[in-house]
């Protein structure tokens, strides 16, 4: 596709209408963007299309009751996805606590530690968790980190703290690429300062380097939160899925994702339009996060 | 050479891979003095004062032979504690790097990483520094502001005074000015000029006019080697070598 749109702006040159060309690559360039905005903003419109009726008549008991016993007719159920709510929260900033440090460090050591030859390994190895498939990582963790919570602390393993595990792991790519970025970015001038000032170098990363680029760290913990809050593969296969509020980090959870998820297949009615509610409440949650995310790439790097 | 040599550097050279950038360079720097270093582009000057406070260090692939002896010691030894060292010898840079935080801060980076925490201290060390680098009255009123909302001259007194914080004994400054208007220059040369009764200081500068005002003994620097070492008014004036005549008289460059 490239080759032909080389081509067809080579035949524009050559027929020396260099101008219509570069409006035709503008155009072409346009409608690509529109498009993809196009796409994004029609599923905007269905999810509250068919959530947010829902919303209204369910009302604000709705994300502060507990009670989630769905059925065809809005009568006849009881809608309350506060432990569902709840779940996405706990499980999200649970991965957040333990990815996030990891993360974080391991992209001081890739940008201003490691030698060559360790980054050259490390970095591919770091893109390569990035790509594999959620269902993969569910698998893993089911197969082996919940029956070592059961065995470790019983239970039936599926739980919080397995959530927390595989999430953590999942959310390091996002943490540290951007994050390696962002530390990579500190203008060279402030380390050669720092150190020609007999700082250590453990000292110029600690008080010149993670605060200047701290802002691009903060950006990489949240898209990191982002991509955890809407991961639902893996958190579906490890979680129990059970609507209650969990008594300990060893109890199972259910979250906003992976009751979509579920529940979908089956739902009608009532049920199906909860189900968008649902949708409508994660996107509110996403909107915030990467709001937040804006917000912290944004700001000035003063500290 | 009369006086008191601060630093002697012995049969050093350089390399970066494969390129040797310092070739057998011998030279004795005074003490309480400032000695320029002078040179085209790419001659080593500043390889040269890197070395001195192994700065060069940060890159990869250098190695070095040689001696570079202060206090007693080689420094281009592998054990030299090189936090410690660049404790003694501090460096101005080219480009003004203040850090993103604010004046006061700034200035109480060095000491607070040696450890100094007491807060009396600390603002007795940074009103004594910001005094001897000459921008006291500028930004007394304003020290909780960011450093760089500070003009480029006012960044690199800051600098200076950052430097000065950490009580070092040689000062080694590698083209302070070149990014500077004229009056902004002759506060820095007002300023290293003031300095030179406390420091040793080796500058590295483009701008032989400014070689010939700050400093009492020049070196110049060509393709790695040190042509020739004299005090300035000499090497300006009575150059021994063709090589140094033609470059002062401005012929290359």
């Amino acid at each position: 596709m490239v080759v032909t749109f080389n081509r067809a702006v080579r035949t524009l040159r050559r027929s020396g209408t260099r101008d219509a060309g570069e409006r035709f690559i503008q155009l072409i360039l346009l409608v690509c963007a529109v498009s993809s905005i196009f796409a994004i903003f029609l599923i905007i419109v269905f999810v509250f299309s068919q959530g947010v009726p829902f919303l209204a008549e369910a009302g604000l008991g709705f994300l502060t009751t507990s009670v989630w016993l769905p059925a065809d007719s809005f009568a006849a159920g009881t809608w309350g996805i506060f432990p569902i709510i709840l779940g996405s929260l706990i499980v999200t900033l649970g991965a957040v606590a333990i990815g996030a440090p990891l993360g974080i460090a391991c992209a001081v050591f890739l940008a201003e530690i490691a030698p060559p030859a360790v980054r050259r390994l490390l970095v591919p190895s770091v893109s390569a968790l990035a790509g594999v498939p959620s269902v993969v990582y569910g698998f893993f963790a089911l197969l082996v980190i919940v029956p070592w919570i059961r065995g470790q602390f019983g239970g039936f393993g599926t739980s919080i703290l397995a959530c927390w595990i595989i999430l953590s792991v999942m959310i390091l790519p996002t943490i540290i690429s951007v994050s390696t970025d962002a530390v990579r970015a500190v203008p060279r001038e402030y380390k050669e300062g720092s150190l020609a000032m007999g700082a250590t170098r453990w000292q110029t990363i600690r008080s010149v380097l993670i605060p200047a680029a701290s802002s691009g760290i903060m950006a990489s913990v949240i898209l990191g939160m982002g991509r955890a809050i809407g991961e639902t593969m893996a958190v579906l296969l490890v979680a129990g899925n059970s609507v209650t509020i969990p008594g300990s980090i060893f109890a199972p959870v259910s979250t906003l994702t992976a009751t979509i998820a579920l529940e979908m297949g089956y739902a009608t009615g009532a049920h199906q339009q909860a189900l968008f509610a649902m949708g409508v409440v994660l996107f509110v949650f996403i909107l915030i996060l990467t709001g937040l995310a804006n917000l912290a790439s944004r700001r000035r790097v003063t500290f | 050479m009369s006086g008191e040599i601060e630093i002697s550097v012995k049969n050093l050279n350089l390399w970066f891979g494969n390129f040797q950038a310092l070739k057998n360079v011998n030279i004795d720097i005074p003490k309480n003095a400032v000695t320029a270093l002078i040179g085209p582009s790419g001659c080593g000057k500043s390889t040269f004062i890197k070395t001195l406070d192994r700065m060069n260090d940060l890159v990869d692939n250098v190695k070095f032979t040689g001696e570079v002896i202060y206090k007693g010691r080689n420094i281009l030894n592998s054990d030299t504690d090189v936090v410690a060292l660049r404790k003694e010898i501090g460096m101005v840079f080219q480009k003004p790097n203040p850090f993103p935080k604010s004046i006061f801060d700034n200035v109480a980076y060095g000491p607070r990483v040696h450890g100094i925490r007491d807060k009396k201290a600390l603002n007795e060390i940074v009103e004594r520094s910001l005094k001897g680098a000459a921008i006291w009255d500028e930004v007394k009123d304003r020290l909780n502001e960011s450093a760089l909302r500070l003009s480029g001259g006012q960044q690199q007194r800051l600098c200076i005074a950052r430097l000065l914080a950490v009580e070092p004994d040689v000062l080694l400054m590698d083209e302070p000015a070149s990014a500077l208007d004229p009056i902004a220059t002759s506060k820095i040369e007002d300023l290293i000029y003031e300095l030179k009764k406390e420091y040793t200081i080796i500058i590295v500068t483009h701008n032989m006019q400014q070689a010939a005002r700050v400093s009492s003994h020049t070196a110049f620097f060509f393709l790695g080697e040190l042509v020739e070492y004299a005090s300035t008014i000499d090497l300006f004036e009575r150059p021994r070598e063709k090589k140094t005549e033609d470059y002062v008289t401005g012929k290359f460059g």
